[in-house]
């Protein structure tokens, strides 16, 4: 990009003077319809483009990190899944994967299969989420609230197993800690064609439409030699011509039993990211449907610890990863041999995302594009501050 | 993983510790850090940071720091240990290296009290506005002392149970009749 009109950096600060008259600064959030979560965007803009961002975070910092390290392994179980609020159970595998590996706890066959299967339903959820947040940020509303709706007929699903909507607690150290309910095939059946027909209107008013196309189309693009550069994952760095996934690279749970591509682009604008993503939504009731059929029916699914108030983990350390709806998720635990752990590090793809990239990608851009080019990253802010 | 183990301690002094088929970790010393990770990411393939954070490891009045990187295709990862001194905790900036890795440093600036000197921005505010205690990801910095000592102290719950709780606030919180074959 051309910067000459730009004012000069200076130890990562753009020199911007606003006595000049020709530079408004802007807050946008952290309550804001435009901004995604509870984030605040400082904003500096001459006429009608942004000239420099800088993304601050910290409305929802919780502690979680620190909090963890002071309660027992079996007290963070429920704690974990409110890092991600769309997509709590990928926090709820990593969690476990990494306390098992620590401890050498086995998990049951049937239960890698629920658990992926509840990876893929809230995978949908998340993504079924995005795309009303896409569209409404481009100010159509309409399929904003066709999502919500369809994404609480999952949830319903996930009440179905687990008794909680957003916070499901179904991931345990040792396996899941139920069941599908009777009479549940049929109902997730039915909520899949539900979803089939939102995504089929979807795509007619949304990617069919020409004002979608114009203002996303060219926006904000992730050349391939910035991914490694600034730590790009997921459809960000997809939809730029990375072939990386980590349910492919490194199969985790079951996904080494399924059959899948990974679904690349290569225009690595806005619109080819919401592509990307929107074919991963279609990707992801493929797999659904693939583990109903191929799940084993009989079995045990869960391994029971030893008495979880007493569980010493044996020291050493761990990083875990899964592929979220945003890209490689990871939780990295270090054991000390107490029944608490040492030290568990988060790492959310939004981490890179919001700060690093969102601040470079923003200057240049129109001021009113701005909350499509921060959803087309799909970032959540609690990922950041943990 | 085995050979590039091998490549490394041919040209660093570095202890090895492999976590599984597709992790590893290593020690090394914090001077020859950034030489360690310009080789990995440009001889290496290991061309992505995943992340940096610290460990604190009070008892050895040391901060270990965890530089985690990927190969190309993410099908593996080797993570870099480095132990610095906790009391004048001082580190060199990889943020020539990474762009993002000035995020992970600013935050280890305020949650940790690690400088990176040199890193852009590392001094601003990333969570935390105002805070005037110690770090508040040491080991010594107790939560619940900051929070009696902070906020405003509200009577808690001597019981847990519903009724007798409402009792407590509301005195003529009606007597309600126990449900048939509930234990009293």
């Amino acid at each position: 990009m051309d910067r000459s009109k730009f004012p000069e950096i200076v130890d990562g600060k753009s020199q911007y003077d606003l006595d000049s008259g020709r530079f408004v600064k802007i807050w946008n959030g952290p309550q804001h319809p435009g901004v995604t979560g509870n984030m605040a965007l400082e904003v500096v803009i001459s006429g009608d483009e942004v000239v420099d961002l800088k993304t601050h975070v910290g409305y929802l910092h919780r502690g979680f990190e620190k909090l963890m390290e002071q309660r027992l392994y079996i007290q963070n179980f429920p704690l974990v899944c409110r890092i991600c609020v769309p997509e709590p159970d990928t926090n709820e595998y990593l969690y476990a994967a990494a306390v098992e590996e620590l401890s050498g706890l086995e998990v049951p066959e049937r239960a890698q299969w629920l658990r992926t299967l509840t990876l893929e339903m809230s995978r949908l959820a998340s993504f079924i989420m995005w795309l009303g947040g896409q569209a409404g940020s481009f100010g159509m509303g309409t399929v904003g609230q066709w999502a919500v709706a369809v994404r609480d007929y999952v949830l319903d699903l996930f009440e179905a197993i687990t008794g909680g909507r957003i916070y499901h607690m179904y991931i345990t150290p040792g396996g899941v800690r139920d069941i599908l309910p009777e009479g549940f095939d049929a109902d997730l059946e039915d909520v899949l064609k539900k979803v089939e027909k939102f995504m089929h209107d979807a795509e007619i008013v949304l990617f069919h439409n020409a004002v979608f196309k114009k203002r996303t189309k060219g926006l904000g693009i992730i050349t391939p030699d910035m991914i490694d550069p600034y730590g790009i994952l997921g459809p960000n760095a997809r939809a730029a011509g990375s072939t990386r996934d980590v349910r492919k690279d490194s199969p985790y749970a079951v996904y080494d039993k399924l059959e899948f591509n990974v679904i690349v682009g290569s225009d690595s604008d806005a619109y080819d990211r919401a592509r990307c993503r929107f074919q991963e939504m279609q990707q992801s009731i493929e797999l659904i449907r693939q583990i109903m059929e191929i799940m084993p029916r009989k079995g045990s699914f869960y391994n029971r610890p030893p008495n979880v108030l007493h569980w010493q983990i044996p020291p050493g350390e761990t990083y875990v990863k899964a592929e979220s709806t945003r890209g490689e998720y990871g939780y990295y635990v270090v054991s000390d041999g107490s029944n608490k752990p040492r030290r568990v590090y988060v790492k959310g793809p939004s981490y890179t995302h919001a700060v690093a990239l969102f601040e470079q990608m923003a200057v240049g851009t129109n001021y009113a594009d701005l909350p499509g080019l921060m959803v087309s990253l799909h970032t959540y802010p609690p990922e950041i501050e943990r | 993983m085995n050979s590039l183990i091998k490549r490394l301690k041919m040209q660093f002094d570095v202890e090895e510790q492999t976590q599984r088929s597709n992790l590893s970790f290593i020690n090394a010393t914090a001077l020859q850090l950034p030489a360690l990770l310009t080789h990995l990411r440009d001889y290496e393939k290991y061309t992505q940071l995943i992340f940096l954070t610290a460990v604190d490891r009070i008892e050895d009045n040391q901060f270990q720091l965890t530089y985690m990187l990927a190969d190309e295709s993410s099908q593996n990862n080797i993570g870099v240990r480095v132990r610095i001194d906790r009391e004048n905790a001082v580190m060199t900036s990889i943020a020539h290296l990474w762009h993002h890795a000035r995020t992970y440093q600013q935050e280890l600036r305020e949650m940790f009290g690690i400088d990176f000197p040199g890193s852009p921005g590392v001094n601003d505010n990333f969570i935390l506005e105002g805070w005037e205690e110690i770090p508040p990801m040491r080991r010594d910095f107790d939560t619940r002392e900051y929070s009696e000592k902070t906020y405003f102290p509200r009577p808690g719950r001597s019981t847990t149970h519903p009724r007798t709780a409402m009792k407590a606030v509301d005195p003529d919180y009606p007597e309600l009749p126990l449900m048939k074959g509930r234990v009293k």
